[in-house]
């Protein structure tokens, strides 16, 4: 591209996305950052302006009480906690449950594996929300797992299952499924099928190929996967708002508690600013998975 | 490992466990009862109330316009940011560019619509800009996030795709900007295809992000879906959620066919 294109063409390319992820993605950062440390106020917008000009004085007010709030007040450390659990436990789930797809597909006949792929796409193409609110008529009471189970006799009273943790687990598990799968396939597809071979020809039993061949090599699939569950899990906010309890504590769900019912913007952008620090070091990894997963470094 | 039973097996249950919701959400939309899950016999009722609720008709018009808008700007811009990634090797800046194009794809939700919300008010404080808020920010918010995904769908493509047609027309005398309609372009068209439906599905099911970004007078589709669903189950949501899996199987069913069809033609963009 360097010999397509002037030095001026390549420019203006670079900058009208540059530009547009400058100011609608990077700023923002920073106008979330400030108003952490600001005041809230009864006011439109309701927190009172960081720095003031007066008669040739300028007045920084820097509010770290937003903060220290998070720490004092334990309901943030926990709501903290609990969503690490969570999105990590469901990471470990979906591992579990798509590194078997996975494989499958990996395996499966070369014609055959686009159609498997697509059939582990498509739910992610229907909606999100749609889906999570399909579990909801599974998952209740007089839902349709409750009254399956009662009329074949296994149970005669329902089992509470909606707004729980294990609702929130499954939620999360089924939502994000895909996204373990694909990274993980695309990593499996790519080894070549003499190891096994060769494996097996040395007389290594089909369960010792796979845990000294395949698991080792399938490491940077299983990483992007799972970081791909993780990150975006700790910040949910439908699943749990949808399928959890009003004990289940998910920041996502706290934050958004703090913006619209509380009205509090200083303290959600301090959750907000908190959250990034705590994901900057996932998503990094991520980024070395991939690139490692595709063979690129 | 190869020809056992407990690989397919699993895997069988894996796709069954993420077709299952979907199955039920279909079947009982068909359901006369207004008792969602219980089912009492063969109904298109809940279709016909659909259609007869104007608030939900009213949000799905904002959806979709939403969707159109933000999905054609965030295909023209994906496809910049993508092109960039692909074929302009190292420059001042790259590790920043490439950050802020991949990092929209994992970031929360709940900060993304945050921080966009911010910088709207204090946009308008300082400048004016929007002034309030409603369908434009909306549009700004999913084009941004959107464009994440149009890029790598993309850059995949330009990626993988022969580059020795386009070094042959150069070598003919064309011109950069002609080389790239004439050529690249159509070659990695499929993609465009896809990361626009992509972008436009993405779009139409945002909750959350345009949760905050919304004003008074733009409900869309999801906020309307939400806060139905959030009084508990209810069966038009069943039938207009059949609605929505219909079209989107029947759209990415279309354009699979579409690129399969064309695969041949790869190899011949003139044809």
């Amino acid at each position: 591209m360097r010999r397509l294109l002037g030095a001026s063409g390549k420019r203006w390319v670079v900058s009208v996305p540059g530009l547009w992820l400058f100011v609608f993605f990077l700023v923002p950062f920073l106008v979330v950052a400030k108003l952490s440390l600001s005041e809230a106020a009864i006011a439109r917008p309701p927190y009172l302006p960081l720095w003031e000009w007066d008669d040739d004085y300028l007045t920084v007010t820097l509010n770290i009480g937003n903060y220290r709030y998070l720490i004092e007040d334990t309901l943030y450390i926990n709501a903290f906690l609990e969503s690490l659990r969570i999105a990590f436990f469901s990471a470990i789930f979906c591992l579990i449950i798509g590194y078997p797809m996975a494989w499958y597909i990996a395996r499966a006949r070369a014609d055959r594996r686009n159609f498997l792929l697509m059939l582990v796409i498509l739910p992610f193409w229907t909606s999100f929300l749609l889906r999570v609110y399909a579990w909801i008529g599974l998952l209740k009471p007089n839902g349709v797992i409750n009254n399956m189970l009662m009329g074949i006799g296994v149970i005669d009273q329902p089992i509470p299952m909606l707004q729980t943790d294990f609702a929130v687990y499954l939620g999360i598990v089924y939502t994000y499924l895909p996204f373990l799968v694909l990274p993980l396939y695309a990593n499996l597809v790519k080894l070549d099928e003499s190891l096994f071979e060769a494996a097996e020809d040395l007389g290594a039993k089909p369960v010792h190929t796979f845990l000294t061949v395949t698991l080792p090599l399938s490491m940077p699939g299983m990483l992007a996967g799972c970081l791909l569950v993780f990150i975006p899990a700790v910040g949910e906010f439908v699943i749990p708002a949808l399928l959890g309890g009003a004990d289940t504590l998910m920041i996502g769900k706290v934050l958004w508690t703090e913006f619209f019912n509380n009205r509090d913007w200083p303290v959600a952008s301090a959750v907000a600013m908190v959250m990034l620090v705590i994901l900057v070091l996932p998503i990094m990894l991520l980024r070395n998975a991939q690139s490692a997963a595709e063979g690129r470094t | 490992m190869k020809r056992g039973w407990f690989v397919p097996i699993a895997a069988s249950l894996g796709f069954a466990f993420l077709y299952l919701p979907i199955v039920s959400l279909v079947i009982y939309s068909f359901n006369e009862s207004k008792l969602v899950t219980v089912w009492s016999r063969f109904s298109t009722k809940w279709y016909g109330e659909l259609f007869r609720d104007p608030q939900i008709l009213q949000a799905a018009w904002v959806s979709l316009k939403i969707a159109l808008i933000s999905a054609s700007v965030a295909l023209v811009l994906g496809t910049l940011a993508a092109l960039v990634l692909a074929r302009f090797g190292r420059f001042a800046g790259r590790t920043l560019f490439n950050g802020m194009t991949t990092a929209p794809l994992v970031m929360p939700e709940v900060i993304t619509g945050l921080s966009l919300l911010l910088l709207f008010v204090s946009m308008e404080l300082t400048f004016g800009w929007p002034a309030g808020r409603g369908l434009t920010t909306i549009i700004i918010a999913h084009t941004t996030f959107c464009m994440a995904y149009v890029a790598v769908v993309v850059q995949s493509r330009l990626v993988d795709m022969d580059r020795s047609t386009e070094e042959a027309a150069l070598d003919l005398g064309a011109t950069p900007v002609r080389v790239f309609f004439d050529i690249t372009l159509p070659t990695i068209a499929p993609a465009l295809v896809s990361g626009w439906l992509l972008a436009f599905t993405l779009s139409l099911d945002d909750l959350v992000i345009a949760s905050f970004v919304s004003g008074p007078g733009a409900s869309t589709l999801p906020m309307v879906i939400f806060s139905k669903v959030r009084l508990g189950v209810s069966p038009d949501v069943n039938a207009l959620a059949t609605l929505m899996i219909a079209v989107v199987s029947v759209g990415v069913l279309g354009s699979l066919w579409i690129m399969n069809r064309r695969k041949p033609t790869n190899r011949n963009p003139q044809a």
